[in-house]
């Protein structure tokens, strides 16, 4: 590889740690992003929390909140904890840094494009946090920016931070469509031989159909962005019915694309889960390749389910039965998946690692979620409960659990490959029994109060007389989110510490399989030495009886019929 | 081994359809829900100047063809000769192309007046938008052809642009049938 050593020549700091075209240093730049992203995110809900369990007083260290700023903070939350955490860190970090050592490549395939798709996305980074400072605040037109609220400036009193919105939206999409391209076609062109698609571990396959899924999906929406853009600066009546427009146009185009983009974050946290069981049951996965069939049956269908968020805005009845039918389906691979995850521990010779515990999480919580969604998905159902927190509950289930429990699965399972340390063990249980009872204490009070009525993004429930006698399940809700919050704080410190005092990570800490731990704890630039390793077999192979010890790395030759 | 340079224009120009594929449908929404198109006292868009306008682009698709057959062959007259000729003819789509929309502002057909030319003016621009972007890739590609630099390289380039090219060129009939002619 000697024109990949010529291509990656000088190795000064700036170009090693700041403008580099390194996948590790730019997974680590992702990470590093979504990091600081999720305290701002933490914090807002803190504020919202407040406000909801103790509405007429003033939040401490913030000030009072009217009902603008609360349709701020409840915008901004959303768009920050799935475009600019999930993705950052599920995609961008996890997705960087394992795709070319999983499948044996020195580096992404373009790498100069992916150093421009992570400072594509810094700027929007950047772009999004100017808007807390703008004349008028951030966007207040919800996550989903649902015109003719987001199409006037008169509506919200926001003009500048919804044009930021939109902008960040827009260069986080190109940002993301780069990245998708390196991840494909790296996948695809630089496996290292041996490595076919029926050995390519599952967290891959999964980053690989998130991918594909956003990659098809995010054009329509850029579409009604554009579109978006222009009613609101030249006066075009795309979605302004006054002139013609169509609100509802928007939302088939935001949702076209918001339900895949919801599998694009939950498949790869469902990959990190998939990598991380096997190792800490010594078994091989369940059923490996019907688990990448019932993921592609999953991103297949998640293009024609997206009428499902529309069964109260006015749709054509005759559309709901349809989408009602496909939402239904949908929850059949996934279904299996989850068979497959509790199937893969059945006599296994579990394990009880911090990753581990994090997987087991994300299983459970995700059951309790995926059964929510199944009422949300029943149109005659869903009339009762749509817009309520029945909703937030079923959502925050579903993806909090995948971002939660399935990125720090892999956040603790991978650290050691990432920095070189080992983290302290004592510390990552207590995060993560904290991080479970507060995160129940959290979400799980808000299925009751959704089915008392509670609507979503309101600012003062006390308002709504039937809602009054039900403000002690706010006030719990909001206890568990300040525990949930303080419940991250053995986290940060187990991360401090583990950086700071230096206990080296050996190459293969969990005695796992897959290539990159055939690398050293953390991999150098062009992540092998001279020789790239060789694949011989599938990643998942525990306790075969033929091998030495209980795994059998990808690249390893049995002695034939020894012993 | 794939090509990768190749592979991932191919991944991109997916996403790209998808793109146009949103501004698409945004375009059918509005023209099958309405009684009439074009609404009335809107003006009709100019069906033959852009017939023959179509047949500019088309073809530069064939100019552009001989310049990747010249790339392959390595003949490197022929390459900035062939890339010559596509700038050309996709200079003049673009100019006729304004010359249309000016002439359709001045009967007052602007993107403000309504979903019709909103529509119009959305969907032929992000066309058009594409055709510059390709344009300029190929005004830069020149320029290094013509400075003679290295051959491989060069030919890597402008395969790549080949396919972003043809993929401008083979849009337009549809955006033409659909806009223009139904
Ligand atoms: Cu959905």
């Amino acid at each position: 590889m000697t024109t990949a050593t010529a291509q990656h020549g000088e190795h000064g700091f700036w170009t090693t740690h700041v403008f580099s075209t390194d996948h590790k240093t730019i997974g680590k730049q992702y990470l590093t992003l979504g990091l600081f992203w999720a305290v701002v995110g933490g914090l807002l809900t803190y504020v919202m929390r407040w406000q909801l369990a103790w509405p007429e007083t003033v939040v401490p260290g913030w000030g009072e909140i009217g009902p603008e700023t609360y349709n701020a903070l409840v915008t901004m939350h959303g768009t920050i904890m799935v475009f600019f955490v999930a993705m950052p860190i599920l995609l961008g970090a996890f997705g960087n840094f394992l795709i070319p050592l999983m499948v044996g490549a020195r580096d992404m395939a373009f790498p100069r494009l992916n150093m421009l798709s992570l400072w594509v996305f810094a700027l929007a980074s950047l772009l999004l946090f100017i808007s807390f400072f703008v004349p008028g605040g951030a966007a207040a037109a919800g996550w989903t920016g649902y015109p003719p609220l987001s199409a006037k400036a008169e509506y919200t009193g926001v003009n500048w931070g919804m044009d930021l919105w939109i902008l960040a939206h827009a260069l986080e999409f190109a940002a993301f469509l780069m990245g998708g391209v390196n991840y494909l076609t790296t996948a695809i062109a630089f496996r290292v031989p041996g490595m076919t698609f029926s050995r390519l571990p599952l967290v891959i396959w999964q980053q690989l159909t998130a991918t594909t899924l956003f990659l098809l999906s995010v054009g329509p929406l850029i579409a009604g962005a554009v579109m978006l853009l222009l009613d609101r600066q030249i006066g075009t009546h795309f979605f302004t019915p006054g002139g013609g427009g169509d609100p509802l146009l928007w939302q088939h185009l935001f949702w076209f694309f918001g339900h895949p983009e919801v599998y694009v974050i939950l498949l790869p946290a469902v990959g990190l889960v998939l990598d991380v069981l096997p190792v800490f049951s010594r078994k091989p996965i369940f059923g490996y390749r019907w688990i990448i069939a019932s993921t592609i049956v999953a991103g297949g269908l998640s293009f024609i389910v997206w009428a499902h968020h529309m069964f109260v805005s006015g749709i054509d009845p005759r559309l709901a039965m349809p989408f009602s039918i496909t939402t239904i389906l949908i929850s059949v691979p996934f279904a299996y998946l989850m068979f497959a995850m509790i199937a893969t521990l059945w006599r296994g010779s579990i394990r009880f690692d911090t990753p581990m515990l994090f997987a087991l999480g994300f299983i459970a919580m995700f059951i309790v979620g995926g059964l929510t969604g199944i009422f949300n998905g029943s149109a005659p159902a869903d009339i009762y409960i749509s817009d309520t927190y029945f909703v937030v509950a079923h959502f925050h289930y579903t993806l909090f659990s995948s971002v939660f429990f399935g990125g720090l699965a892999g956040f603790y399972f991978w650290f050691p490959k990432m920095f070189g340390r080992l983290m302290n063990e004592t510390l990552g249980k207590l995060h993560f029994w904290l991080t479970i009872v507060f995160f129940n204490a959290t979400f799980f009070p808000m299925h009751n109060i959704g089915l008392a009525g509670m609507m979503r993004r309101i600012a003062n429930p006390l308002q709504y007389d039937f809602l009054v006698p039900h403000q002690w399940i706010n006030v719990v809700a909001t206890i568990g989110t300040m525990l949930l919050l303080a419940s991250q704080i053995p986290f940060v410190m187990n991360v401090v510490w583990s950086l700071v005092a230096v206990r080296p990570a050996p190459k293969n800490p969990w005695q796992a399989n897959t290539l990159e731990w055939t690398a050293p704890s953390p991999p150098p630039h062009l992540n092998w030495g001279e020789a790239l390793p060789v694949v011989y077999r599938g990643p998942y192979e525990y306790s075969v009886p033929e091998a030495p010890e209980d795994w059998l790395p990808q690249d390893r030759v049995l002695a034939a019929r020894a012993r | 081994m794939v090509d990768a340079p190749r592979l991932g224009m191919l991944i991109f120009l997916g996403s790209e359809t998808m793109l146009f594929a949103g501004f698409i449908a945004a375009f059918l929404v509005f023209r099958l829900g309405a009684p009439v198109w074009p609404p009335p006292f809107q003006p009709r868009l100019p069906v033959e100047l852009t017939g023959a306008n179509t047949g500019v682009l088309l073809l530069s698709g064939y100019t552009m063809w001989r310049a990747l057959r010249a790339a392959r062959d390595e003949k490197h007259a022929g390459l900035t000769r062939s890339l010559a000729q596509t700038a050309l003819l996709g200079a003049t789509f673009l100019g006729v192309q304004g010359y249309e929309w000016g002439r359709l502002l001045a009967f007052g057909l602007t993107a403000s007046s309504g979903v019709y030319g909103g529509t119009f003016y959305t969907l032929i621009g992000a066309h058009a938008v594409h055709v510059v972007a390709a344009l300029a890739w190929l005004a830069l590609l020149l320029i290094g052809t013509r400075r003679g630099g290295d051959a491989a390289p060069a030919h890597v380039g402008v395969s790549l642009l080949g396919m972003y090219w043809y993929f401008v060129v083979a849009l337009w009939p549809l955006l033409y049938t659909l806009v223009y002619l139904a």
